[in-house]
């Protein structure tokens, strides 16, 4: 008799835990005709309880070093290296070719690999010291915006997401994700290596389900930072642009085609991040009197 | 001791930005005479030299009652500052005038000799009839942390000048920093100065307006405090009458117009004088003046 | 033995008479205005096609100083479509002629200066002493910072091709209106962009002249226009298909409404608003240069800023000492005719703000907050308010939320660190703050955790051409000021 293969339950990732929708909605995702996996289909408290989680951990993971930052994000990548099959394996599940599906992986790793650079290097590249009339010393460094929205590209299940991802994470945000639609396998497969990579719970959430209904949601919430959109929708984007402005978050637009940005940008880093200038007296006693 | 001394510190370029505040007031007109005259009343006409002899005192105490008879309604200046020996005479040529004599004392300028020198400087000051006496502190052993000492000093000379009145000269242009400024000025106040004084004159930099600024915040904080006025007196590099004005803006808006008189605010200062009648002319007569027609002494 | 001083029952200060200072007005002879201004478009003074003019009012004695015209959806079109036109030329001509171009107006405005400021105080009511040291000097300043760039703008992303916007649609206040032009003209320019400016209905004077300066100094038609009117005039400009790129200085409401007003167009935007700053005071302060700080923190330009030192922190201990001197550098601030050089406080700008300004002074007086006004006298025209301090104002009282952008400030108290942080950072705005200690670890600590644009430690409201400036939340999208500031007036590639 043919051994039965385990399927696997694909949930949600939450503050460090995967939990199923509280809605407990569903949706089917068949390949070959067969249903392979059951996703959630989230809901909007699913994101509020995302949201929470990712306040909540925004504060650690602003504060830790950069140094610090840098060695979880290349943890992930490690990680994702060493379960490069499963992912190659859900990617052909939905549809991709072998070759195709090896190149996507190869490239969310080195994603990773080129931010986890950038952790420590952006600040320095990106700040300046600011030359007043006055006897100052001012000086402005990029911070973190805060909780990121982000709806991740639909096409490049895997890629894509981490495209997205990385670079909000490596300048101390943390973020809500939606993940892709039609593609969602990888995306929780995705949670389990971040969740195994030393990264805090709450810094990156995952929710698979439908734009049409949590657009609005993520656009609106009001303790949500900025908003990322990388998905070809006109119409939603449109809308969930005029929402974020209920309390100004930034709205960043970046290419769905995650192709288009295989290795990274920096300037993709800076969208969000907040430029802070600080100044203070420099007390002037003694030296230039005495020709130093 | 350390009790004395205010919590905070001083912010160097936060003093210097409310000084350039203070000195963009504009004084026009009427409140210019009457500030110019102000001023003119507070001055220690001033010499301190070592060539100085009976004749120059009696010159100068005959200007000091005498500023500038040209111009009817003029003031006296406050008092003559001289060196001890030379008291008895300044006292002689001033007569019945309301004008005092000041006279420096306890090894002045340095201030290094011993406590026992120091205190019988001050009683022969004092005995040849100085109403007020303008010691130094220890600036040595101000800078190597010992403040008991310098305040046991103040106290003592305090003591030896009965009811003379004392000023403390700090000599800030050798503490270096604000803080220091605030420090000593918090010390000599508590331990007895009827005024602190900036410089002898004979160190630079002498008065600015930051030090000054920083020794009204000092007796301001006294004041809230305990109710207890202390005189404030720049000396030294003070010669011009806007300069004069701008220190008087500087006392009106930090401690009141209580102070602005020559009991509590005095200038020390040799040439100012000359200035003030010049600009006070100027006033009168609506043309610019010429040095020409002022007593040079 | 007795101090040989005299015993006062209580340290109280006289600060008021005795010694007065007489009234020192700066002359007004040497100012020329016309009885009415046109719009500023394609390099000319020309009539608004309504034909219609509003005038313009000195907020210190209501009278009306000129008729500044209405532009409308059409003049700024013709406005927009000269900037386009222009744009054509201006971003090709060499990067070093363009900064020459820019230098010039900067050399120009010291010129000009005191005309300048003199116009500036008669048409906002700020005190003469604010207008000719801080806000001409830095519009000048400003203009010569950028001229700088315009052949260096290679140098400043690193790894990008920039090139310019396009034309730029810019919006400012009533508050710093000169600056606040020259905040926004001078990176436009230098980036290589062309602009349609349009100045509060309140203030246009200064941008007026300005206009003038921008003809005089040979500067291509059309790459400067300036388009005078209210809020309509600033809907047309925002919703404009001509124009590329959107910056706005003024409220968080009309912000938000700009923002959804070109949602899913390619417009870039700026946005510079709101905010209810902390200002933040821990007992190891320098106390006296604290005070100092609180008073240019809420008193600078009336109240009338957007990062004012509005909720002030002051840590219990020296509360009582604090509120003392407080009070008293309250007294000797003079309020009074912004044209004399010795005043502090000049008009508020108009009948409204000033309206809005004394509903919150009577919604603290019924909360039942103790409350503090100098005791100067004020004039018996025009719009004025008395510098007013709240005390123990609640975090939850409206005066300690909403901004009121006037003279007003409400006192709180802390305990410990992490309080005041969290009690600073729970507003929906981050413009600025500013702390007070003496401590350089915890400064850090501060100027880390506050979440706001700008941090003043141990000191505040400095601004410099060459320092970033804008806000985290509510308070603004974007930065002016610095390399920061020319961004939004570049694409990159």
């Amino acid at each position: 008799m043919e051994r039965l293969d385990i399927q696997k339950t694909y949930k949600i990732y939450i503050g460090g835990q995967f939990p199923r929708t509280e809605s407990g909605r569903y949706y089917a995702i068949e390949a070959k005709g067969k249903v392979i996996a059951n996703m959630c289909l989230s809901s909007r408290k699913d994101l509020r309880n995302a949201v929470v989680a990712a306040r909540g951990a925004f504060g650690g993971w602003a504060a830790k070093t950069a140094y610090n930052r840098s060695q979880i994000l290349y943890r992930i990548a490690e990680m994702l290296e060493g379960r490069k099959d499963q992912f190659v394996a859900e990617l052909k599940l939905h549809g991709l070719t072998a070759a195709r599906a090896t190149e996507e992986v190869h490239a969310g790793i080195d994603t990773l690999v080129y931010y986890a650079g950038w952790c420590d290097k952006f600040q320095q590249v990106f700040s300046s010291v600011n030359p007043v009339s006055g006897s100052f010393f001012n000086f402005s460094t990029p911070e973190p915006t805060g909780v990121v929205g982000i709806i991740a590209p639909e096409q490049t299940g895997l890629s894509g997401l981490v495209s997205v991802i990385a670079p909000v994470i490596a300048g101390g945000n943390t973020c809500i994700v939606l993940a892709s639609n039609s593609k969602p396998l990888p995306s929780v497969t995705f949670a389990e290596v971040v969740n195994s990579s030393d990264v805090p719970g709450g810094v990156v959430n995952i929710l698979t389900g439908d734009l049409k209904e949590l657009a609005d949601q993520f656009a609106s919430h009001m303790d949500i930072n900025a908003l990322v959109w990388a998905r070809n929708n006109n119409e939603l984007r449109i809308k969930a642009e005029e929402l974020t402005t209920t309390n100004l978050k930034r709205f960043v637009s970046w290419d769905a085609d995650a192709e288009k940005r295989i290795q990274g940008d920096p300037y993709m880093l800076m969208d969000l991040q907040e430029i802070k200038t600080t100044w203070h007296p420099i007390e002037n006693i003694g030296g230039a009197k005495a020709g130093y | 001791m350390e009790q004395f001394f205010t919590k905070s510190h001083i912010d160097q370029v936060g003093v210097e930005e409310r000084v350039a505040r203070l000195n963009s007031r504009s004084i026009k007109k009427e409140s210019k005479v009457k500030g110019l005259k102000l001023a003119l009343n507070m001055i220690d006409l001033t010499t301190l030299e070592g060539k100085d002899t009976e004749g120059k005192i009696r010159q100068m105490c005959y200007k000091a009652i005498h500023v500038h008879d040209q111009l009817p309604g003029l003031p006296t200046v406050a008092a003559v500052c001289v060196y001890p020996n030379h008291v008895r005479s300044a006292r002689k040529a001033l007569g019945n005038s309301d004008v005092k004599v000041a006279s420096v004392a306890t090894a002045f300028p340095s201030g290094n000799s011993t406590l026992a020198i120091k205190l019988e400087d001050t009683r022969f000051a004092v005995e040849e009839g100085a109403d007020e006496i303008d010691m130094v502190i220890s600036r040595g052993e101000f800078l190597k942390g010992n403040y008991s000492y310098v305040f046991d000093e103040i106290a003592a000379i305090k003591e030896a000048c009965g009811q003379a009145r004392l000023k403390v000269i700090l000599e800030t242009g050798e503490l270096s920093t604000l803080d220091n400024v605030r420090r000593a000025s918090d010390l000599a106040i508590r331990a007895g100065a009827d005024f602190i004084k900036t410089s002898t004159g004979k160190i630079s930099p002498a008065a600015t307006q930051p030090v000054v600024l920083v020794m009204l915040e000092a007796i301001r904080d006294y004041y809230y405090q305990t109710g207890i006025m202390v005189g404030m007196k720049p000396a030294g590099g003070i010669s011009t009458a806007k300069g004069a004005l701008q220190y008087l803006v500087m006392v009106r808006e930090t401690l009141g117009n209580s102070w602005l008189s020559n009991h509590w605010f005095r200038f020390g200062a040799s040439s100012l004088a000359n200035d003030i009648v010049m600009q006070l002319e100027k006033e009168a007569r609506g043309v610019y003046f010429s040095n020409d027609y002022i007593s040079k002494d | 033995m007795e101090k040989q001083v005299e015993k006062i029952n209580s340290g109280k200060l006289q600060l008021s008479g005795g010694w007065e200072y007489a009234p020192s007005p700066e002359s007004i002879g040497h100012i020329k205005l016309e009885d009415r201004y046109g719009l500023f478009i394609n390099g000319k003074f020309v009539e608004p096609s309504s034909k219609k003019y509003f005038p313009s009012v000195n907020p210190a004695t209501e009278q009306v100083l000129s008729n500044i015209a209405e532009a409308s959806p059409a003049d700024v079109e013709a406005a927009v479509a000269s900037a386009r036109k222009a744009f054509a030329k201006w971003s090709k001509i060499k990067p070093s002629e363009r900064g020459k171009y820019i230098y010039r107006i900067a050399r120009m405005i010291q010129e000009r200066a005191r005309e300048f400021s003199v116009i500036e105080t008669l048409d906002g009511g700020k005190a003469i002493r604010e207008s000719r040291d801080i806000d001409v000097p830095l519009a000048a300043a400003h203009f010569f910072y950028y001229a700088g760039w315009a052949d260096k703008l290679e140098y400043a992303f690193p790894g990008k091709t920039v090139s310019p916007v396009g034309v730029a649609g810019q919006i400012i206040p009533w508050n710093f209106p000169l600056l606040m032009a020259a905040w926004k003209i001078a990176p436009a320019l230098a980036a290589g962009n062309t602009v349609v400016l349009k100045p509060a209905e309140t203030t246009s004077l200064t941008a007026l002249k300005l206009a003038e300066v921008i003809r005089d100094c040979g500067l291509p038609e059309g790459v400067v226009n300036i388009v005078t009117g209210a809020g309509q005039t600033g809907a047309a400009l925002v919703n404009s298909k001509g124009i590329d790129k959107i910056a706005f200085t003024g409220s968080t409401d009309v912000g938000k409404l700009i923002r959804k007003a070109i949602a899913g167009t390619s417009k870039k935007v700026t946005l510079e608003l709101g905010g209810k700053a902390a200002n933040i005071i821990f007992e190891d302060a320098p106390i006296d240069q604290a005070v100092e700080g609180i008073v240019n923190g809420i008193f600078f330009n009336q109240g009338h800023v957007c990062c004012a030192g509005s909720r002030l922190f002051v840590q219990e201990s020296v509360a009582p000492l604090v509120l003392q001197k407080l009070r008293d550098r309250m007294e000797t601030l003079i309020v009074g005719d912004p044209l004399d050089k010795n005043t502090d406080i000049g008009a508020i700008n108009s009948a409204p703000q000033l309206e809005r300004i004394n509903e919150f002074i009577k919604h603290g007086q019924e909360e039942g907050l103790e409350m503090y006004q100098s005791s100067c006298s004020v004039p018996s025209k025009g719009y004025w308010c008395r510098p007013t301090i709240f005390f123990q104002v609640p975090q939850s009282s409206r005066l300690a939320q909403e901004e009121i952008f006037g003279p007003v400030l409400s006192i709180q108290t802390f305990r410990t660190v992490d309080e005041v942080i969290e009690k600073a950072n729970n507003t929906p705005y981050g413009l600025s703050a500013g702390v007070w200690t003496d401590k350089g670890s915890r400064i850090f600590n501060l100027t880390t955790k506050l979440r706001a644009g700008v941090v003043w430690a141990n000191t505040y409201n400095k601004f410099d051409p060459a320092s970033p400036f804008g806000g985290y939340k509510e308070s603004g999208v974007g930065r002016e000021g610095g390399l920061h500031g020319l961004l939004p007036y570049l694409n990159l590639r």
